[in-house]
């Protein structure tokens, strides 16, 4: 059965990408998917050569024919996103493509029409297949653009006969996030010891409560504040998730992006000692 | 005026900027629209206390009425309704609430009802009050918060909007009908490309925007060279200090806990004035 391991932090800038690419510098076959559609960067370090790409097409939007229009203004009632204005003139960019308009127009003069709302890519990479996407500016359904790379990570895996899939989580609690945790088989929820960081963390960990998927934590920089750090371990003790790791601030992380490289490849410093020792931890959890 | 703090990536100090900002000027308010991981109340002593509930409307079905004739099942352009052997099944977290199976059914067999997908609360104090908003748990789609929040703004005051990460619906909702943006990013290359995209989003917006570089010296100049390049105004530099960091970390405010950042916010705020 092929697993799969998403890496989630509920506020971004935690340094999720820096550990989820230096796990797929560590994991031996594996697929990885960059979740984070909305500001995907792991291909910044692991520069995909792109092998296929795919439109994705997202939500239908609302298009009028002026023509046709009678002015009755049904459109401008029914529309609960205010994308008509009282004088029935459309704003499509404020469209939700829900397709009342259409429904309600007595004279066809609303049709739904397709649009592109991003690209998902399979590439290859010098850690194997990656599965990535771009949803473009503005753009919602973008839990179904991670749902879609999912899938695809999911058929490559199965294809190549790969039985880890490393998912770059996105930050936040809402669709994206819902979309890249349901169904995989643990998450890694990395946690800055900041308040900010443990009130997102918090959230998160609900999240995965809710779905009742299996967590465990890693803290990172967790020597920017210990106070901090002791009462994740706490709170951890508390929820029942077990910590696999503590990485202590370290510029090496910036200095590894800096090059483009993965910090395991950069250094064989603590950090990337810390980091491989943290992997190990998950590798049996998985 | 309606200032929107905003970066692609998370995690740059956008909620710093937000914070100091509002802090710095004279009769500002603040509205941390990130309803996915509100962070700004940490900054505020006082607590936050509930204005509201908000809530889309959702549909109920009266099943007896129901003919099981599948026609809302066929036009929720969500998913949010399925119809399994004998059984209507409703999935209340795809529903965006758009009335639109009320309309199609023949028989009259829904109603609608609240659905409630998280609250707004207020915090801070008489001369700087804090709103923001949070997402209940499981809920997927926060831009009915959003939508609600940005109402609060008050026109005699100065307001700092707080955005969501990203340059997705909910981050570019925030970035709409603002009188300026403030872009934050971090001198590397995640930083860099995650600016680029915001860039992108925020021409096309048409607001008037900068850049706030957040842990100047962590990495090298490459946005300096990209904004000289794309004639981006650079508002300010934060320095990658550890005490700010630490500072941060135990909800400080920067310009509470090293009072001469104050200086730099006010600036930023002399600028962009001159700018709108
Ligand atoms: S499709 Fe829905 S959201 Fe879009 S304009 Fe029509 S009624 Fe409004
Ligand atoms: S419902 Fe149709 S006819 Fe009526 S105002 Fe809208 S577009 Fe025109
Ligand atoms: S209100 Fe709209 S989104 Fe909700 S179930 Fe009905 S058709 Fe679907
Ligand atoms: S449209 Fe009305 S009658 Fe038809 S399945 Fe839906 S609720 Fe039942």
């Amino acid at each position: 059965m092929v697993k799969e391991l998403t890496i989630i932090s509920g506020k971004g800038g935690c340094g999720k990408t820096t550990i989820a690419t230096s796990f797929a510098a560590l994991a031996k076959g594996h697929v990885m998917a960059d979740a984070d559609v909305d500001a995907a960067d792991m291909h910044i370090l692991l520069q995909p050569e792109i092998r296929k790409s795919e439109v994705f097409h997202g939500l239908n939007i609302a298009e009028k024919n002026d023509d046709l229009c009678i002015n009755c203004g049904k459109c401008y009632e029914n529309c609960r996103y205010g994308a008509f204005d009282p004088d029935n003139t459309l704003h499509p960019e404020k469209c939700e493509g829900c397709a009342v308009c259409e429904l309600v127009c007595p004279v066809n003069a609303i049709k739904m029409v397709e649009r592109q709302a991003g690209e998902s890519f399979i590439s290859d990479t010098r850690f194997g297949p990656l599965v990535h996407a771009k949803l473009h500016p503005g753009e919602e359904a973008s839990g179904k653009l991670v749902a879609l790379v999912r899938k695809r990570a999911r058929e490559v895996a199965e294809s190549q006969g790969k039985d880890i899939i490393l998912i770059d989580g996105p930050p936040g609690t809402g669709c994206t996030v819902i979309a890249a945790m349901t169904g995989v088989s643990l998450v890694l929820v990395i946690i800055e010891p900041s308040l900010s960081g443990i009130h997102d963390a918090k959230r998160i960990i609900e999240v995965a409560k809710h779905f009742q998927i299996p967590a465990i934590a890693c803290i990172n920089k967790y020597d920017i504040n210990m106070k901090n750090t002791e009462d994740i371990l706490d709170f951890c003790k508390e929820e029942g998730i077990e910590v696999v790791g503590k990485i202590p601030y370290d510029d090496t992380a910036t200095g590894a992006m800096l090059v483009e490289k993965t910090v395991v490849e950069f250094t064989n410093g603590p950090l990337a000692k810390t980091i491989k020792k943290i992997w190990e931890e998950v590798e049996k959890a998985l | 005026m309606k200032i929107t703090v905003a970066s692609g990536k998370g995690g740059t100090g956008k909620t710093t900027i937000a914070v100091n900002l509002a802090l710095s000027i004279k009769n500002s308010m603040l509205i941390d629209c990130d309803v996915e991981g509100p962070n700004s109340h940490i900054f505020f002593k006082e607590p936050m206390v509930k204005l509201k509930d908000v809530s889309i409307p959702a549909p109920k079905f009266d099943l007896d009425t129901c003919t099981l004739c599948g026609k809302c099942v066929d036009f929720c352009q969500y998913n949010a309704i399925s119809i399994v052997g004998e059984k209507l099944l409703f999935f209340d977290e795809l529903c965006h609430g758009c009335g639109g199976c009320k309309i199609i059914c023949p028989v009259d067999a829904i109603t609608e009802v609240e659905h409630y997908v998280g609250v707004i609360e207020k915090g801070g104090t008489g001369d700087l009050p804090v709103y923001h908003g949070m997402l209940n748990i499981g809920e997927p789609f926060g831009v009915p918060i959003i939508n609600e929040l940005k109402q609060f703004a008050d026109d005699k005051k100065t307001t700092i909007f707080d955005s969501p990460p990203g340059t997705a619906c909910p981050a570019v909702e925030t970035m709409r009908d603002v009188d300026f943006c403030i872009l934050v990013t971090e001198p590397t290359p995640f930083g860099l490309h995650d600016l680029t995209l915001t860039v992108d989003v925020i021409r096309e917006i048409g607001t008037p925007y900068g850049v706030v570089v957040n842990r100047d010296g962590i990495g090298d100049d490459r946005v300096d060279r990209y904004c000289e390049k794309e004639n981006i105004p650079l508002l300010a530099k934060i320095p990658n200090d550890l005490e700010i960091a630490r500072l941060y970390s135990s909800g400080v405010p920067m310009v509470k806990g090293l009072p001469e950042y104050r200086k730099l916010f006010e600036e930023m705020f002399d600028r962009i004035k001159e700018m709108i």
